[in-house]
């Protein structure tokens, strides 16, 4: 492996290898808060992706006027910026979901996934090597949030996006659409992929 | 009287009945990875309630001395550009996020300063968790639950003030605190016992704050309740039941597909 990764290898590590949510634990408030239904899942995940797209742009833009201990402060700021333009956006052209999500879109600004990958990527390397960072990433973070949402939503509901998918005998396993269920979802997938990553291991261990 | 009432559920809402971490799942990353010592998770705590607290005062008066309609500071300045009609409705809110940011890494930066030189002593318990607050959700989201009902409400007269906003945040820091000593005091159980390889770790957490957040769920309808008990019935006033206030935080989707709230205004699922 070269140095530093390619722009590509970048993307593609952002969405399996080192998924902000399985692989980092970053973002956890954001990914047990809205996946209780699809379309909230995936409106923030598209939120997530936008901040942190302009955000790694912005800061890779400026990684050569940064001073050390001011940085995080620089940052927080330049999220804040887009965050305020998500939420305004949302706010007027989504405004129903806009009030399903409520305060955690302006969480976003403490998103650690954000301040994490300005801090090790976009503060140090090119825009183009930001960007697809960033795109994969917000990837990896998405397809995060659909798994679990769409765990919690089908057993919860018994309907996915809506469209009902169980029968209408199944009796609705409600706790999964509340908080503990996030909880245990989380920690039950959270499991199911470390053993993933265990037997994978292993086998190439045993190769 | 009524307003004794309404800090007193305020602050039992906050703590245990939409506990912060187990029902607003704000300050998850502490949480979960959190020392197995409950000597160290209870210093977290004290730490997250001091800044918490400290950071609703802050926004609380920018919010309502400079960024709503009609705020002192904003309508005084522009007075000296516009005439008075318009700089009466100068509305700055959309700044609300980023003055907040920044009047949170700050005033933690401040904090620590002070605490570090004149009380060595509690640095030395809470002062290295400090930094790491900055970016905790729980203080943030204090603050916007704050800005919520100052800007958000209706009728002005039902806008909270500063005892409200500091009972909230303050007892959200308790309850932030109580989850947090629970969760450090059960892992240290924890070492003891023969964990799956997959589950070791951040994943036997989750599982346990899940069954955590179940056990909480037990003080749903608690502040009801004792409105109920307290407030003779005959005298409801509008202005005082918090449960009619706009509910702009209600449990994503849950509501919508539980319908609990739209029949009977006693249950309440999403923050007062």
């Amino acid at each position: 492996m070269a140095d530093s990764p390619t722009p590509f290898e970048r993307f593609v590590q952002g969405i399996l290898p080192e998924n902000p949510v399985y692989r980092q634990l970053l973002g956890l408030c954001p990914t047990l808060a809205v996946t209780n239904g699809m379309k909230p899942a995936l409106t923030m995940a598209c939120s997530v992706g936008f901040v942190l797209l302009c955000a790694n742009i912005v800061i890779s833009l400026i990684r050569n006027l940064l001073k050390p201990h001011l940085r995080i402060v620089i940052f927080t700021l330049t999220i804040a910026t887009f965050v305020t333009i998500a939420d305004r956006f949302l706010a007027a052209y989504f405004f129903q979901m806009s009030k399903t999500l409520g305060p955690y879109i302006p969480l976003i600004i403490v998103n650690c996934i954000i301040i994490c990958r300005c801090e090790v990527c976009a503060s140090k390397q090119g825009v183009v090597t930001a960007a697809s960072d960033a795109i994969g990433q917000a990837l990896g973070f998405g397809l995060a949030l659909a798994s679990i949402a769409a765990v919690r939503e089908i057993l919860g509901t018994g309907m996915l996006f809506g469209i009902r998918v169980l029968p209408d005998a199944w009796p609705d396993w409600v706790i999964m659409v509340l908080p503990p269920g996030a909880f245990i979802t989380l920690g039950l997938l959270l499991g199911f992929v470390n053993w993933m990553g265990i037997l994978k291991a292993r086998r190439s261990a045993n190769d | 009287m009524m307003y004794l009432l309404d800090i007193l559920l305020i602050s039992l809402t906050a703590a245990l009945i939409n506990n912060f971490v187990l029902y607003y799942f704000v300050g998850i990353c502490p949480f979960v990875g959190v020392s197995r010592k409950v000597e160290m998770a209870f210093g977290m705590g004290c730490a997250v309630t001091f800044v918490i607290s400290i950071a609703a005062l802050i926004s609380w008066s920018i919010t309502t001395m400079v960024l709503i309609p009609g705020a002192p500071v904003s309508s005084f300045i522009a007075g000296f550009f516009l005439p008075e009609q318009a700089a009466a409705q100068i509305d700055l809110t959309v700044l609300s996020y980023i003055v907040y940011i920044f009047a949170i890494a700050s005033s933690v930066q401040f904090v620590e300063m002070y605490v570090r030189k004149y009380f060595p002593m509690l640095y030395g318990s809470f002062g290295v968790f400090l930094p790491l607050i900055t970016t905790n959700c729980a203080i943030l989201f204090a603050c916007l639950t704050i800005m919520s009902h100052v800007t958000g409400v209706d009728n002005p007269a039902d806008a909270w003030d500063l005892g409200k906003a500091i009972a909230l945040a303050f007892f959200g820091g308790v309850g932030f605190t109580i989850a947090i000593v629970i969760m450090s005091g059960i892992r240290e159980e924890l070492e003891l016992a023969d964990i799956p390889e997959p589950f070791q770790g951040a994943a036997i957490t989750l599982i346990i704050g899940g069954i955590l957040a179940i056990a909480f769920m037990g003080f749903t309808g608690v502040d009801s309740g004792i409105r109920d008990a307290l407030m003779p019935p005959v005298e409801k006033q509008v202005s005082t039941r918090i449960s009619h206030q706009p509910d702009i935080f209600s449990n994503p989707a849950a509501l919508a597909s539980l319908d609990l709230s739209s029949h009977d205004p006693s249950i309440q699922v999403g923050l007062p």
